[in-house]
């Protein structure tokens, strides 16, 4: 089977975040990127399946020349080959989605993968909009039954299950109150949650083939997608601040504070 | 007039869910700003059982439709069905609560109305025509005032940072309709729920959180909730081992609690973790490490081990009762 990964290009997840004084946009310098974590789980999943179904895994991201570095980490894993939209300036998720949605109809995957949100946007929006957009089936948030310490787990036997006849996928989702599932028809679009797997590192002989690995390069221009963005950020502000609390030497203290300050008991 | 039409969720029990509550708090705020007029819908195997409440919620109009279909809630069956309200009302904004329904729903709803959304609001600001959605970015580390250029806007909001709406307030009207039902594309197959005799997360007074700190061991966290009549929580950490169901982990991508008062044990206090819990009102910490960035955010911080402390808290609390 022929799977689409996405792998966007994010702060690392353990940055410091500032918004700049005139509150325009963040503080970029020093920052570290990273493949967004949940896009990671993305490859892995893919690939998981393809070991066990045979096939490729296709990884795209949409942005600057530096995106390149986030698809090179995914061929590093193991991906077979990779399509870069090149595109740099502003761009919302209906501009993202409608590039995605294109890029699938030129790739023609059995599945698209995508992570569940994105952890600088915090979305949460893109698999959504590309499966209406292609008129697919959707399965968000996939997650696993197992704990990500179990023997399966360590197994990396992929926690999407095709069905007999390899012309449907069943998914367990993780929603607010316990675990549902439901079965899509391929082709679908699954996006991922957290809990779906723990993603390999890139081996050395993985980082040195990725190296030879082609990059397609499209734009917006070329898939014909007009990505003026309809979601514009006007201003960026610091969370209000908590105001500094106090230590307390023992539980006795901390009943009488919380009963007799904080009214929280 | 324009229209904000907020989706109401039920339960599979058939309840109401109570964020939907938070969810016609906020549609009633926008549309005061908005100078509109609150539209209501539901779809359900059986509306019937949650018409009445919908009703007095203070809303104009509480649009209703039953399919066998809608048994089992899936996007692909619900999202045409909702679009093709809103766009026969032409309502200007669609609304629900930020839930595992809401968050996979909406999107699918804004593309099929060619609309631009905003996740997990926490307010609006401007007026008429010109909203201002706020919104949380890079694990709340950012708030950022939004803006959608497209005639339709759509939104999921976070419930607990709208009141929620009283019932009682006059009748709606009610008004049902039959969409086409599409779909086919997605089965359900089953649903697991984790059932817990303790109050929900998202609307406990009290909640009782454990971390990596607790190894497993859960009994006193749990043993002090239940005296505090307490939701139990927990950090990633502790659902990704499997000590927990994953539904109990609050953060960035778990659940945003806002408590009267959230005690944290053996939470070290990453970035996705506050970003489910600071804005609970008072927040206590025990942590054995001084330095643990939990101590920035607690009114009440006690560094100690939570084995010795939790039982001990337990006690005292039963005591002072
Ligand atoms: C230079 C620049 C300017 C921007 N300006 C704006 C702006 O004005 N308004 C705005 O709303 N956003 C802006 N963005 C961010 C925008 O591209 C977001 O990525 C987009 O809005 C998608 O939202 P999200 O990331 O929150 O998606 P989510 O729905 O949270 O993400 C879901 C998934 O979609 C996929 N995905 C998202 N983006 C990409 C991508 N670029 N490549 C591959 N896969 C992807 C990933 O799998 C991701 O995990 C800008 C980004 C850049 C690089
Ligand atoms: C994309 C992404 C999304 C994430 N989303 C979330 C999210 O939504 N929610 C979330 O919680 N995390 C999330 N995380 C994970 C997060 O970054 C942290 O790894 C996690 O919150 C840490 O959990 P912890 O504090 O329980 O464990 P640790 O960081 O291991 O901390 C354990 C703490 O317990 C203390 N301790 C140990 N023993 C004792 C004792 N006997 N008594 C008292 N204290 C003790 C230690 O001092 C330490 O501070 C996310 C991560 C990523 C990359």
């Amino acid at each position: 089977m022929k799977i689409l990964v996405t792998a966007k290009r994010v702060e690392d997840p353990e940055s410091k975040i500032k918004v700049k004084p005139d509150g325009s946009d963040i503080v970029k310098e020093g920052l570290k990127y990273k493949i967004n974590p949940f896009d990671e789980i993305g490859v892995e999943e893919a690939l998981r399946l393809v070991a066990k179904h045979g096939g490729e895994v296709v990884v795209v991201s949409i942005g600057g020349k530096e995106v390149q570095e986030q698809l090179r980490h995914a061929l590093a894993m193991g991906a077979t080959r990779a399509v870069w939209v090149n595109h740099t300036g502003a761009l919302d998720q209906m501009g993202v989605a409608g590039l995605l949605q294109k890029v699938t109809e030129k790739e023609k995957p059995d599945l698209v993968v995508l992570g569940k949100q994105s952890i600088d946007d915090d979305q949460n929006q893109v698999g959504q909009y590309l499966a209406e957009y292609l008129g697919w089936g959707q399965a968000t948030f996939a997650s696993k039954v197992e704990s990500l310490e179990s023997e399966q787990e360590k197994s990396k036997s992929p926690a999407l299950v095709l069905g007999a006849d390899g012309k449907s996928v069943r998914v367990v989702r993780e929603v607010d109150n316990g675990l549902a599932t439901i079965e899509c028809t391929l082709p679908a679009v699954v996006t991922t949650d957290l809990r779906l797997n723990m993603p390999r590192y890139a081996s050395l002989p993985g980082i040195m083939k990725a190296k030879s690995k082609p990059i397609e390069e499209l734009t917006p221009q070329k898939l014909g997608v007009d990505v003026t963005p309809k979601v514009q950020v006007l201003k960026m502000a610091a969370p209000p601040a908590r105001k500094a609390g106090i230590r307390v030497p023992d539980v006795a203290t901390l009943v009488d504070k919380l009963r007799n300050e904080a009214k929280a008991l | 007039m324009s229209i904000v039409l907020i989706v109401a969720e039920q339960q599979p029990d058939g309840h109401l869910r109570k964020a939907t509550l938070n969810a016609v708090g906020a549609g009633k705020q926008l549309a005061d700003k908005a100078g509109a007029e609150l539209h209501l819908v539901l779809l359900s195997k059986d509306p019937s059982k949650v018409t009445e409440e919908l009703k007095g919620l203070g809303a104009k109009v509480v649009h209703t439709a039953a399919a066998p279909e809608f048994e089992h809630y899936l996007a692909e069956t619900y999202a045409p069905a909702i679009a093709e309200l809103a766009k026969s009302l032409n309502a200007s904004f669609v609304g629900a609560a930020s839930t595992a329904q809401g968050k996979d729903l909406l999107p699918r709803v804004a593309a099929r109305l060619q609309a631009a959304m905003a996740t997990d609001v926490l307010g609006f600001g401007g007026s008429g025509a010109d909203i201002v959605f706020n919104r949380p970015m890079w694990a709340g580390n950012v708030f950022a005032e939004v803006k959608l250029t497209t005639p339709v806007k759509v939104f999921t909001l976070r419930a607990t940072e709208f009141p929620a709406a009283a019932g009682g307030q006059g009748a709606a009207e009610v008004k049902t309709f039959s969409p086409k039902v599409e779909g086919g594309k997605t089965k359900f197959v089953d649903f697991k729920e984790v059932k817990s005799a303790r109050p929900e997360l998202t609307e406990a007074r009290v909640v009782v959180s454990g971390g990596r700190g607790t190894k497993g061991d859960f009994k006193e966290i749990e043993a002090l909730a239940d005296e505090l009549n307490a939701a139990v929580g927990a950090s990633r950490a502790v659902c990704d081992a499997g000590w927990v169901p994953n539904d109990l982990q609050i953060g960035q991508t778990g659940k945003v609690v806002a408590p009267q008062l959230y005690i944290a044990a053996g939470i070290s206090g990453a970035i996705q973790h506050l970003a489910g819990m600071k804005s609970s009102k008072t927040i206590v910490a025990i942590n054995k490490d001084p330095e643990a960035p939990i101590f920035q955010v607690a009114d009440y911080g006690l560094v100690d081990d939570l084995f010795k402390i939790l039982p001990a808290l337990r006690e005292a609390v039963h005591k002072a009762k």
